[in-house]
């Protein structure tokens, strides 16, 4: 008799802390943000002081020591509230400070990971290219060595937590050769803001997320040390792999969460609405969309948890249920948005009503980290589906 | 110094209530427990000495049932030192002199210069666990404190009452009890949390105490019932006048 759906006492501790957080602090202010496409600095140094940043990174380096299946739960209860607040955690902490922990050297990892523990400042990770989406393929970013030092060129583009003066700087992956079997050689270099030819540029007029940052890099003959190498040359590529088999479930924490959102703020506008005398909720065709509601999502909530208890364990299992749980979270999200925006009618229409802004940042789920096809593409290949 | 708080669990204010099938008691399932709002009153305002005296103990106690755990973690993740927890049996009934009484029981063995407790716990709203403990300990008892200064070993704190403030001085030790706004409860940090995980609670078994006061029956509120249109324009008025003294009893 080992099978036991009660959370751990410490995540139940979070998901209180960070359910009142997110509910007294961030709900008030996500409005005037996301019009206003506004980063909100006090706010990610209050997340910081609540510790939402190193959940998983030992005390000794700042962060927390929490477990995987925690840090799922705090991002679940920003999503309700707030999508933007809760992709400044989760890319922060899976993008950011997940590759310095696992792949950085003793000196990075004390250079970097106290500061971005905190907070204080923000680390990006920069891996799409205008050219190379979901075919990493065609990435042309490039870094050539010259004496100990190496020469960055190329731009990445949609890289959360990248710019502006909350940002110490970003995990950049470029091609530095070829392999032994005729492909592209990745490797990943830290390049603080500020080095010369590193331009970061905030990117704005976005449909989604837009009280958190998404910046444009830029490298013109960027030159960092020998010493800014991430782990050894040529591991680029596997670091990516890695990186993204665990972000992805910070990506479904972030699904799980505004579909949880979405759903209450339509039971609530539901039960309060009332057409033909009675209130809306009490008529079949919304309350069965709402009863679809709740089930997807203890569904949708049970696969992920699972996902990051595998992680906890440290079973590699729990790379094929990561890609699951973001695809199945993620397109949870979608219909629960899509039925809450209908139930509030034409008033979920108006930005005066926290669902319109939902339904705009759940779009994202769906397609960063991985869409929902290469997903399905990853998925397949790991059951077997292409094997002969 | 040496600082006690005395919280209690209970269910959050967010929960639908639903009565106990013994009709005398709420049902306890399905309910999420927190820590007493007032209670997070006091737990702040310790850990705001402590910081700001250093060389501070802040204690929790609590008397209820095994979950009552919980509620005593929240308070050490927010930064209290100890909890210690009086035991009760899960379905136990103790009226607020028996709570009293247990706090006293372990209160006597330790050593401080004050006691915090909220002006009330929001389940059963008596207000009387706080001044109950100051009585027992024979220590003077200022209720609804807003704001609290310490100095020379004495306590200046202020009370809102109807219209006004009132200040008050009191010798330490004492009991003082926790209004809205004295301060802003924190956030249980993630660093508090895990840190709080780590921390033993000091469990003890209730002694029996026997309840003075027996609760016969726990109700809902009546259920709202419909308005009643009784006229229009100025003629109404005599009528709703009427009504609203003799039948609605509001004026």
């Amino acid at each position: 008799m080992s099978l036991n759906f009660d959370l751990p006492e410490e995540a139940v501790m979070i998901r209180d802390s960070v359910r009142d957080f997110a509910e007294n602090v961030i709900r008030p202010k996500a409005k005037e943000l996301d019009d206003q496409e506004k980063f909100s600095p006090e706010i990610t140094k209050q997340m910081g002081e609540l510790g939402l940043f190193g959940f998983c990174i030992p005390e000794e380096l700042g962060g927390n020591g929490c477990k995987y299946l925690s840090y799922m739960v705090a991002v679940e209860e920003l999503a309700r509230v707030d999508g933007s607040q809760a992709a400044t955690v989760a890319a922060h902490n899976s993008l950011g400070i997940g590759p310095i922990y696992f792949f950085g050297n003793d000196e990075q990892k004390q250079k970097y990971l106290p500061q971005l523990c905190t907070g204080e400042k923000l680390w990006g990770f920069g891996l799409t290219e205008s050219e190379a989406g979901s075919d990493a393929g065609g990435t042309k970013t490039k870094a050539e060595k010259q004496n100990n030092d190496w020469i960055i060129n190329g731009s990445k583009i949609f890289i959360t937590n990248a710019s502006s003066d909350a940002c110490l700087g970003v995990t950049v992956q470029a091609i530095t050769g070829s392999r032994a079997d005729g492909k592209k050689e990745y490797t990943c270099f830290l390049v603080e803001q500020g080095t010369p030819g590193f331009e970061a540029k905030t990117m704005h007029e976005k449909m989604m997320w837009r009280a958190s940052i998404t910046s444009e890099l830029f490298f013109e003959n960027c030159r960092v040390p020998d010493a800014n190498l991430l782990g050894k040359k040529g591991e680029g590529f596997h670091q990516m792999l890695d990186t993204l088999d665990r972000g992805r479930l910070s990506i479904a924490a972030m699904g799980l969460g505004c579909a949880q959102g979405a759903y209450e703020l339509a039971l609530k506008y539901a039960k309060e609405r009332k057409q033909f005398g009675k209130p809306i909720s009490t008529f079949q065709a919304n309350a069965f969309k709402l009863a679809d509601m709740a089930t997807e999502i203890e569904a949708a909530r049970y696969l992920l948890y699972r996902a990051a208890w595998l992680c906890d364990q440290g079973r590699n299992e729990y790379k094929k249920l990561s890609s699951m749980a973001k695809l199945y979270c993620s397109e949870v999200a979608h219909r629960c948005v899509d039925h809450a925006v209908q139930i509030h009618g034409g008033y979920g229409l108006m930005k005066e009503y926290d669902i319109e802004r939902f339904y705009r940042d759940q779009r994202l789920l769906e397609i960063g980290e991985g869409t929902s096809e290469i997903l399905r593409l990853v998925i397949s290949r790991q059951i077997g589906c292409y094997e002969k | 110094m040496k600082i006690l708080v005395c919280v209690k669990q209970v269910p959050d204010t967010e929960t639908r209530i639903k009565i106990g099938s013994d009709k005398k008691s709420i049902d306890a399932t399905d309910i999420n427990w927190i820590l007493n709002p007032y209670d997070e009153y006091a737990v702040e305002e310790a850990i705001q000495i402590k910081e700001k005296q250093g060389d501070t103990i802040v204690t929790v106690i609590s008397v209820g049932p095994e979950r009552s755990v919980s509620a005593l973690r929240t308070a050490v993740a927010m930064g209290a030192d100890e909890a210690i927890l009086v035991k009760t049996d899960d379905d136990a009934y103790l009226d607020s002199l028996a709570v009293a009484k247990a706090l006293v029981s372990v209160i006597k063995e330790l050593e401080f210069d004050l006691i915090l407790c909220g002006k009330q716990a929001v389940d059963d709203d008596n207000l009387q666990v706080g001044p109950m403990v100051a009585e027992l300990l024979e220590l003077p008892c200022v209720t609804f404190i807003a704001d609290l200064k310490l100095e020379n070993g004495k306590a200046t704190a202020k009370r809102e009452i109807e219209g006004g403030t009132m200040v008050i001085e009191t010798s330490l030790p004492a009991v003082l009890t926790a209004e809205k706004g004295l301060n802003e409860p924190r956030y249980p940090a993630l660093r508090g949390i895990m840190m709080a995980k780590r921390k033993p609670i000091d469990e003890r078994q209730l002694q029996y105490i026997e309840p003075k006061i027996d609760v016969v029956s726990v109700e809902y509120p009546p259920t709202r019932k419909g308005g009643k249109i009784v006229g229009e324009g100025a003629e109404a008025v005599p009528e709703l006048v009427k009504l609203l003294k003799e039948e609605a009893k509001v004026i």
